[in-house]
């Protein structure tokens, strides 16, 4: 039993994930867009603008995915308003040798990491399993919808660069729901027995489908690290400088054989869990409102605005740039015909045995 | 010629596919230090290092997802499950990953991954130390399953299953692990998805594949005391399963008995039957007839040689085939 009212844990969620909020959350930018510590994280007035465009496109992306979806040119989607902080931040921390291990709300941080978001579309598409760019090439793993599972595939890569002795981390993607399965822990704990060079990032959006955060776990998150024998951290997952500067940090350490790092990264679902959710039904319009000023986006602006470091000129050429390449991406997703139903049996396996070949003259003829 | 026990014969399967190929690794719990429970890792560990053999945590999930990160990086994971009961907790990364990621990828990442698992009843286990645990797999499009029912076989097949691009689950009869065989340990011969005809037989076809075929040679013994010619296929490739050699069966034979330890609904008998039915229904001259495990758990060892297919319980089977 929950030892607190609904009108509680609302209101702790109106604070922010107060409950689990730890004193050293790490933060540089306050929702207002003030500094509140050292924003020098390495970055070039180029980089720190980057991000910023990158959260407006993602952003921009986002909403049109929203809108295929409506017009039934995507399937099913699942929105990540409000986290664009995090998933960009993050991505954009990683080197180009590294690995990412996404679960299936990623496309902010696939497309900073290369993956073109058309070909990560047709997943949603229902055009492909998986998503059918190239992980290897792009080093972002498939789509991967079994919650957790992801983790220890991350840490199972993570195994193999040590073992070859390269200078490159995985990490993998994962929300607050996910802490709840097994492969979590033993993802977790493999990880730490093996020094895998990993990054466990947990974007902790308060709600893993209806059930909120106080019902999916009882303590921080991220303190289980230390059970586990590796450093955890808690990052204001909607400031973009912490989640970069933190998600650097963890990288480096990783690639310096020092092995994993859980960080966890205090955000929130703006949106429904899926375009086929109504999240009405189990969350408030006062808790959405109260996180409507902790916008990633807004924050971020106002900051570097009031740096110098970006003008209205390059807000105006980021908001412009987004719109151009949206419609590219849509034209194109919106271009794209299913794969031949031959398909279906061509990738089994590496060469289709005689009894699968029998199934495929069956279903398609001798074509 | 040399003797060889199956244990022995796969422990030589893993050293050489270590020896031969860099990007192998054997690994899961106890195999290490141990040499695993049945001892099938004995001395890999000490002859190519803690980086190429490995134990793991208790974590079957783990181990399973491991091998898909693994694969991507290139390597070749040999994991080991410990025993058939303890295998489940690794079904949900082995039926939604290690089965669909070629096909999740478009055929852009393979999984050569090999998850050896002590499977199947007769060795007067504790309970979870005696399950039938293939049609779990056969029924995952996906993976490929095999069963090795003697030494050399041991060999040929999972040396032929380490060099697979795709997911083999190495299903290895306990109750075999101490049988002996002569002969040189090779590759040559039957491949992964071809059956073999153990002994010739005219009258009645006897299938079977892991600890059941030398209980069918068995009763092929027997039978042929009584004047009935029955000839003993092994499967040893339940997915791809050789419709090929069915066919050949039941054409010559016109009588089958199919012979498996797990249990009978929806087991290997029901999709053979119905195989056997698609590819030769006009030469039967009997219904195709089932000696399974019954649909019961698996008993405590004082019962289990009562739910096993006993020698008599195929010889009856045969009987009535070939008297029908």
């Amino acid at each position: 039993m929950l030892s607190t009212t609904p009108a509680a844990a609302s209101l702790r969620r109106d604070m922010g994930h107060s409950r689990s909020d730890h004193p050293n959350l790490v933060r540089l930018i306050a929702p207002d867009g003030t500094a509140v510590g050292d924003t020098d994280v390495g970055l070039s007035p180029q980089e720190l603008r980057e991000l910023l465009r990158l959260m407006i496109l993602t952003r921009r992306l986002d909403d049109e995915c929203m809108a295929l979806q409506r017009q039934g040119e995507l399937t099913v989607y699942p929105p990540f308003r409000g986290q664009e902080a995090a998933q960009v931040g993050s991505a954009f921390a990683l080197g180009p040798q590294d690995f990412v291990f996404p679960s299936f709300r990623e496309l902010a941080a696939a497309l900073v990491r290369g993956v073109d978001p058309v070909e990560y579309l047709q997943y949603h598409r229902g055009t492909w399993h998986g998503g059918p760019y190239d992980p290897l090439a792009t080093r972002f793993a498939p789509i991967c919808v079994p919650v957790a599972t992801q983790i220890v595939h991350a840490v199972g890569w993570a195994m193999g660069a040590k073992l070859d002795g390269k200078a490159a981390c995985a990490l993998t993607y994962f929300g607050d729901g996910a802490t709840s399965e097994g492969d979590f822990h033993e993802g977790a704990n493999l990880a730490a027995v093996f020094g895998a060079p990993v990054v466990l990032f947990c974007q902790n959006n308060g709600w893993a489908i209806s059930v909120p955060l106080e019902v999916q776990t009882a303590g921080p998150i991220f303190r289980r690290a230390a059970g586990y024998g590796f450093p955890g951290v808690q990052v204001d997952g909607n400031d973009v400088l912490a989640v970069f500067k933190v998600t650097k940090a963890a990288a480096d350490r990783a690639r310096n054989g020092l092995g994993p790092t859980l960080i966890e990264a205090m955000t929130y679902r703006m949106g429904p869990h899926t375009t086929a959710d109504d999240s009405s039904r189990y969350r408030t319009e006062e808790e959405l409102a109260a996180w409507a000023p902790r916008d990633p986006i807004a924050r971020y602006r106002r900051y570097l605005v009031d740096a110098g470091v970006a003008d209205q000129a390059f807000l105006e050429s980021c908001d412009g740039e987004a719109e151009e390449r949206v419609a590219t991406i849509r034209a194109r997703v919106v271009g794209t015909a299913a794969p031949p139903p031959s398909e279906m049996f061509d990738h089994v396996f590496a060469a289709a045995p005689p009894s699968l070949e029998r199934q495929r003259r069956e279903a398609l003829g001798d074509a | 010629m040399p003797e060889v026990t199956m244990v022995g014969a796969l422990n030589r399967a893993l050293r050489d596919a270590l020896a031969g190929d860099p990007r192998a690794l054997v690994f899961g719990e106890d195999v290490g230090r141990l040499g695993g429970v049945f001892r099938v890792t004995d001395g890999l560990q000490a002859e190519f290092g803690k980086e190429r053999v490995f134990d793991t945590p208790i974590a079957e999930a783990g181990i399973a997802g491991a091998c898909v990160g693994l694969s991507l990086a290139g390597f070749r994971p040999v994991a080991e499950m410990q025993f058939d009961g303890f295998s489940y907790p690794a079904l949900d990364q082995v039926i939604s990953h290690v089965a669909k990621y070629r096909m999740r990828t478009r055929g852009i990442a393979s999984m050569p991954i090999v998850i050896r698992i002590p499977s199947f009843g007769g060795i007067r286990g504790k309970e979870h130390h005696g399950d039938s645990p293939e049609t779990y797999y056969v029924h995952t499009a996906g993976l490929k399953v095999v069963v090795p029912s003697g030494a050399l076989d041991a060999y040929r097949l999972l040396s032929l299953a380490i060099a697979d691009p795709d997911p083999v689950i190495f299903l290895e009869p306990k109750a075999r692990y101490w049988s002996k065989e002569d002969g040189e340990l090779g590759v040559e011969g039957p491949g992964i998805g071809e059956a073999r005809v153990v002994r010739e037989g005219a009258d009645c076809a006897l299938i079977a594949y892991g600890t059941m075929v030398s209980r069918c040679l068995d009763a092929a013994g027997r039978l042929a005391d009584e004047g009935i010619d029955a000839r003993v296929l092994d499967l040893r490739s339940l997915v791809p399963l050789d419709l090929e050699a069915l066919g050949t069966a039941a054409r010559e034979t016109g009588r089958m008995v199919v012979v498996h330890e797990a249990a009978r609904t929806v087991g290997m008998g029901a999709e053979i039957a119905a195989r056997i039915m698609e590819e030769a229904f006009d030469y039967l001259q009997a219904p195709v007839m089932r000696v399974t495990g019954y649909d019961t758990p698996y008993p405590p060892a004082s019962l289990e040689q009562h739910w096993l297919p006993s020698v008599e319980r195929i010889c009856d089977a045969a009987r009535k085939a070939v008297a029908y």
